[in-house]
């Protein structure tokens, strides 16, 4: 018989007055009753509208039925036949938006939290398997690299690598994990479930080599002609800062996201023992919207400032999830809305030249917008008002305004066609413009979500498959 | 890991390492960086090639102690290995076409003009090379800019070294001698390089310096190196580190640079601290 309570298990989650001074993940994750309990509210239904929702098409009614009768482990299974990362996605997967916004409970109460069950069922598999155990699947005697540690380079080298394929993971930074351990903070996703991923590729004979930057240290053109690859996975994500171009952008104490929480994630600068420097200011300015600059800003609260978000368009309209703006919401973080940054002030000593003070943000210039008509996305455009600027007093500002794809690969690899913007073109098996290479995620479609990247790698893991037993 | 095959003091607070590190040495060009870590929790921090070696397989690195890092970098001996070493990052020095370069460093700087000198006299280019140092004490790489230059010109804050005097003295003194450089090429204190690139640009010469500004990754994604360089904002570790001297904004560089001063002091005297105690 079915739960019929409308409202969902709640998760636990730290108190926002007490997560907000320290790195801890912000929720704790359901119980083995809470889970089972959850579980029984889903109804089964014959046309699984759920995984009409999700990008990787999760058999989600088969797997919580498993929940439903306690065998975890076998919900695993189900789940990992579909999805590389479930305690990745788990936590960061848009859920609300994805499988959860299709879900028949959602109709008169909450839908079936099936994120949380997710994150529960390989929460429970991790703790308890052995990866020492792991069978190294039969070798087939082809090569492939794989370009980039982050959702979409991890999933198509654990496909492959199931296959039996050699494969070799690139990484530009000294860690692997791309995205995950540069850009979303331990509180989110902690960095040891990422290492267990990696160390779960490792066990089935990926290998990892850090410190390499395909393009620079190695041309894609070498990997095909001298090292022997035989089909190259391009999944690089988009790593480029985007700016405003305003005045005083380059003053001391204004950080592109990324850098900002590539100090905190990977450096661990929030930490007194770092030899990494990040600054702690008194009050924050977090310009975007989006689920980096939620990141941005709970993690300078964290590091102690007062932190206001700043964007251009209304509460209704930020594209963060939900779930991230109420976190940010309780831990005091302020959101000043239809506000648009004109201009970063710099303090300056007349007196003395070489005050260390000078060159530093002591604030940042804005105008109240309103909404007009919708622009090309739909959305309303937002328009300023005349006569409204008003100076915000901080003395630090984190531009969170999206990515675009790093040009290192296009620029060092002929014959790979890419857009406009940037983004490399890739068909929708991750086929490019040059035999034998693929490409998916970010690099492809430009900043995204973990989940739809993962679905590029398992495309193109597909794909490149194909390709090599035609060969 | 990267293993360090020698280390030699070439002042008390600059030294070179010279690191086994093959896929880097195949590719690196004079005016590209790296990335090292000591250790497996160590800061990321950029470093110019001051050599390479493709035969042996080996990157030369030149560094002053300036902060924890680099003085936890000075401890380590032949033999152990750091944590990390990545590259070859930037752009190369663009050296096609250039007959006769002034190429000016400064203190530790010159670590990093010295590859570029030696590039552009093996090319057959005529190389003036003005070095400067605040006394003959701190003198680095002496007679390997003698062997690869067909003039040096040795500066010294007190006169111990050279003649007494700036860089920016010497330059303008050949210039004025009537000498034609196709460029000016200057590596050293921002600074210095602030007012090399003056000199140069009011002499109607050509003026290329090279930025070593605060990153972290060194492939353009974090923005941290960011400079303004006529009048638009530049990463350093991917347009770079070389630009057009007349351009570049240096006194926004220059506070940039300072942006973890505190930091880096502490940091260093914690390090002092720790090896002191070790000693002990």
């Amino acid at each position: 018989m079915a739960n019929m309570n409308p409202k969902r298990n709640e998760m636990p989650v730290q108190e926002p007055s007490v997560r907000n001074r320290n790195f801890d993940e912000v929720a704790l994750g359901y119980t083995e009753a809470q889970a089972i309990d959850e579980a029984k509210r889903c109804l089964n239904c014959k046309n699984m509208p759920c995984v009409s929702g999700c990008p990787v098409k999760i058999h989600i009614p088969a797997f919580i039925a498993k929940v439903a009768e306690g065998d975890f482990e076998g919900a695993y299974q189900i789940i990992s036949e579909a999805s590389s990362l479930p305690a990745v996605c788990g936590r960061v997967c848009p859920q609300e938006r994805q499988c959860e916004s299709k879900c028949v409970r959602g109709i008169k109460g909450e839908p079936v939290a099936i994120g949380r069950l997710e994150r529960f069922v390989a929460d429970r598999h991790n703790a308890t398997a052995d990866l020492s155990a792991v069978q190294r699947p039969l070798p087939n005697g082809h090569k492939v690299a794989v370009i980039g540690s982050g959702p979409s380079g991890l999933t198509c080298a654990g496909d492959l690598a199931k296959k039996g394929y050699d494969v070799t993971v690139f990484e530009a930074l000294h860690l692997a994990g791309g995205v995950l351990v540069y850009g979303i903070p331990e509180f989110r996703l902690p960095k040891s479930i990422v290492q267990r991923e990696i160390d779960g590729l490792t066990a089935l004979g990926v290998k990892v080599e850090t410190n390499v930057v395909i393009g620079k240290t190695i041309s894609i053109d070498e990997l095909i002609g001298e090292y022997g690859f035989e089909a190259v996975f391009i999944g690089t994500g988009a790593g480029l800062p985007k700016f405003m171009h305003i005045p005083g952008e380059n003053l001391k104490g204004v950080y592109s996201a990324n850098e900002f929480l590539t100090r905190i994630n990977l450096m661990k600068a929030y930490r007194e023992s770092s030899d990494t420097p990040v600054l702690h200011a008194k009050r924050v300015a977090v310009v975007g919207g989006g689920n980096v600059a939620m990141d941005a800003a709970r993690c300078a609260k964290r590091l102690g400032a007062d932190v206001c978000v700043v964007y251009r368009r209304g509460m209704e309209e930020l594209p963060a999830r939900r779930e991230e703006v109420e976190h940010a919401v309780e831990e005091g973080i302020v959101f000043k809305t239809l506000t648009n940054p004109t201009e970063i002030l710099g303090y300056n000593n007349p007196d003395d030249r070489r005050d260390p003070k000078n060159g530093s943000v002591c604030g940042m210039t804005c105008v109240e917008m309103e909404l007009g008509e919708p622009d090309a996305s739909g959305r309303r455009r937002p328009v300023e008002k005349a006569d409204s600027a008003f100076t915000l007093d901080v003395d630090c500002v984190i531009m969170a305004l999206g990515t675009s794809p790093n040009p290192l690969i296009k620029s060092t690899t002929e014959g790979l066609a890419t857009e406009s913007w940037g983004g490399i073109v890739a068909d929708e098996h991750g086929k490019t413009s040059r035999d034998g290479i693929y490409a998916g995620g970010d690099a492809v479609t430009g900043a995204a979500t973990v989940i739809l990247a993962m679905g590029a790698g398992k495309t193109a893991a597909a794909s490149i498959d194909d390709y090599l037993q035609q060969k | 890991m990267f293993e360090i095959l020698k280390r030699e003091e070439l002042n008390p607070t600059v030294t070179r390492l010279v690191i086994h590190a093959p896929l880097v040495a195949r590719k690196a060009e004079p005016g590209q960086f790296i990335i090292l870590r000591t250790d497996g929790e160590g800061e990321r921090i950029p470093l110019t090639v001051a050599d390479y070696d493709r035969a042996e397989g080996t990157v030369t690195v030149i560094f002053q102690v300036v902060g924890g890092t680099t003085e936890k970098l000075n401890h380590m001996r032949v033999g152990d290995c750091l944590h990390d070493f990545v590259g070859p990052l930037g752009k190369k020095t663009h050296t096609d076409g250039l007959r006769k370069v002034a190429v000016v460093g400064g203190g530790v700087g010159c670590a990093i003009a010295f590859p570029v000198a030696k590039k552009l006299h093996e090319l057959g280019c005529e190389v003036h090379a003005i070095a400067g140092f605040r006394n003959k004490d701190l003198v680095i790489l002496e007679k390997e800019f003698e062997q690869n230059s067909t003039k040096l010109v040795k500066m010294s804050d007190d006169g111990s070294w050279g003649q007494k005097g700036l860089v920016t003295d010497a330059l303008k003194a050949l210039i004025e001698a009537g000498e034609q450089y196709d460029e000016v090429i200057t590596i050293g204190p921002l600074i210095m390089m602030k007012f090399v690139c003056k000199l140069a640009t009011e002499y109607g010469v050509k003026c290329v310096a090279s930025m070593n500004p605060i990153m972290i990754d060194g492939t353009g994604m974090c923005g941290g190196c960011r400079l303004t360089v006529g009048g638009k904002t530049v990463f350093a570790c991917v347009d770079g580190p070389e630009f057009d001297g007349a351009l570049i904004d240096f006194d926004e560089a220059i506070a940039r640079s300072a942006t973890y001063h505190d930091f880096e002091r502490h940091k260093y005297e914690q390090a002092c601290n720790l090896f002191a105690k070790e000693v002990e």
